[in-house]
């Protein structure tokens, strides 16, 4: 049995050839024929084809808003997000447990949910909007509430990377450079940011990733004007309500290969992590 | 953290130390207040604006109930078959050693990181009216785009790693002398699962099937990419939430849109719960914990 397959260790176990055949056939059918098609649908047309329909305006103006305002949103959840690490890893408070759970919400939470909330809570009548309106900031209906949108998908990546480093700094090793007369700052800046920083890394990496290709949450809240409030993703729907499967198919591809980049990016940071971890040891 | 630390309190020392624990907490809370606590109590705050027998008018109505109905039925489709595919990776990526092993875990893991938006084109142009098999099913008078296969297969893809992810990491962490003895004692390969590894798992496979199931049912770009929103026919309940809302029944979308939340819920308390089981906390569910 094991002859066959020059590619295979020898085991005792049994199974392989049926669960690997299970996994694979799977694999192909769900995920890679599908995206295949992708591919070549968007690579059956002419190349300056492709090229106009991936640079007109109104698909430059969307990349401007989906890539802006998720960095934007992944900068803000790199901020609040640590912070509320360091507040949930190092200080007990009533209800800490609870808003510890609720930090997951937006994991479990369908987008369409989210996204019709945000949309009624920051319209310029909502609970929230009503307080931003006189201070001359409006969230709905702009570029800004498509980062607040974001910034709720991406939260949770933030937290849960974090938290984990910043528990394991040891608290020893802050005291000892207080004692030496470091100051907040420096000890911030020397010790905790260098010990948590691989993790926030990918922290910010994966909810970048997220928002990148979030449609449902923001759809709602954004308006969806052309050139101004119109993300990518949008930008294919409408293309294929329009039965475009080209303009599609060649926008789907753009984004494919900005999600490929992304999670080039997440693997190489991850083996930055492994590396750090075995120097460390 | 709060207790003072060092030989020679600096002046003022305590009092510094209360102002930053304080200001943590408070810019914390303010920031989960206003971007998650807000948003979630307007949805419930909403749906029983008008009263509950509003609420259950709103929940009762036929294009609602459908759409119940078609939610369930395309979770209790999706959910087994990605459980089925989830165990058979892991059992074949754990137990094994085989070339190419990093890039079936990749390739598993890629569902991830595509818009949902692409993970419902991809249907599209392969089943759609031009796409590659448009004319051949027309040509046998099967739909799948816009219709229910369609939603199933949109579903399968954007949940497609759930399973797996959970359970690769805990079955190679565990390795393979168990079962490896249990064969040797003569056990069946089926035996041998049930009855050996499946003890060890069930925890984290309850983990990813619950996540998976929230995912599924949750769905709401790729689905509305290859439903074409007939009403009471491929409408699911997000995409029920979105029609509603679009047509300015608030009750009734915020209404369909608490269901969905009480899923949610339901989903962090038994997540929380098999968190506190099994001692693993502060796991991001996605890639980066491995």
């Amino acid at each position: 049995m094991t002859t066959a397959r020059p590619w295979v260790q020898p085991s005792v176990l049994p199974g392989f050839g049926l669960t690997l055949g299970i996994a694979l056939a799977f694999l192909g059918g769900v995920v890679l024929i599908p995206m295949a098609a992708l591919v070549l649908k968007a690579a059956s047309m002419p190349l300056d084809d492709f090229w106009r329909i991936v640079t007109e305006p109104r698909a430059l103006a969307s990349y401007r808003l989906t890539f802006g305002a998720s960095l934007l949103a992944a900068c803000l959840n790199a901020v609040f997000g640590s912070i509320i690490a360091w507040t949930l890893v190092r200080y007990d408070f009533p209800g800490r447990r609870l808003v510890d759970a609720i930090i997951d919400l937006p994991f479990a939470l369908p987008t369409a949910v989210s996204g019709i909330a945000l949309a009624t809570v920051f319209a310029p009548t909502g609970v929230v909007g009503r307080w931003l309106e006189p201070l001359g900031i409006q969230v709905a209906f702009t570029w800004v509430g498509v980062v607040v949108a974001l910034t709720l998908i991406g939260l949770p990546f933030v937290v849960r990377a974090v938290q984990p480093a910043l528990a394991e700094v040891e608290s020893g090793l802050e005291e000892a450079a207080e004692s030496l007369g470091a100051s907040r700052w420096m000890v911030l800046r020397h010790v905790i940011l260098p010990a948590i920083s691989p993790a926030l890394a990918t922290g910010f990496t994966l909810a970048l990733a997220r928002a990148i290709g979030e449609y449902g949450s923001v759809i709602f809240i954004a308006g969806n004007l052309p050139m101004r409030t119109e993300i990518t993703p949008l930008l294919i729907v409408i293309k294929l309500e329009q039965y475009d499967y080209l303009g599609a198919a060649a926008l789907g591809l753009v984004m494919l290969c900005v999600s490929f980049l992304v999670l080039l990016a997440i693997n190489a940071i991850n083996g930055w992590r492994t590396q750090r971890m075995a120097g460390r040891r | 953290m709060t207790t003072a630390v060092g030989t020679e309190a600096r002046p003022g020392e305590g009092g510094a130390r209360a102002l930053i624990r304080a200001a943590a907490i408070g810019v914390s809370l303010a920031f989960i207040g206003v971007i998650l606590v807000i948003p979630v109590a307007a949805v419930c705050v909403h749906a029983f604006e008008r009263g509950w027998d509003a609420y259950v008018a709103a929940l009762t109505t036929p294009d609602t109930v459908a759409a119940i109905r078609l939610t369930l039925l395309t979770a209790a489709i999706v959910v087994p078959l990605n459980t089925a595919f989830g165990v058979a990776a892991a059992w074949a990526v754990a137990k094994f050693d085989f070339r190419g092993k990093h890039v079936l875990v990749t390739l598993i893991d890629l569902p991830f990181s595509v818009s949902p938006v692409i993970a419902g084109l991809v249907f599209v142009l392969l089943f759609g009216a031009q796409g590659w098999f448009g004319p051949w099913l027309q040509e046998l008078d099967v739909s799948i785009v816009f219709a229910f296969p369609g939603i199933v297969l949109a579903t399968l893809l954007v949940t497609f790693p759930y399973v797996a992810r959970e359970l690769i990491p805990v079955m190679q962490l565990q390795g393979r002398e168990a079962e490896e003895a249990a064969v040797s004692l003569g056990a069946g390969g089926w035996t041998t699962f049930v009855r050996v590894t499946l003890p060890s798992i069930r925890w984290p496979l309850l983990y990813g099937v619950i996540l998976c199931n929230a995912r599924a049912m949750g769905e709401f770009g790729a689905v509305a990419v290859v439903s074409g929103h007939i009403r009471g026919l491929t409408t699911t309940m997000p995409l029920q939430v979105e029609i509603l809302y679009n047509e300015y029944d608030l009750t009734g979308a915020f209404a369909v849109a608490s269901l969905l939340m009480l899923l949610a819920v339901a989903t962090l308390v038994l997540k929380t719960a098999i968190e506190l089981v099994t001692g693993r906390r502060h796991r991001l569910p996605l890639r980066g914990d491995t």
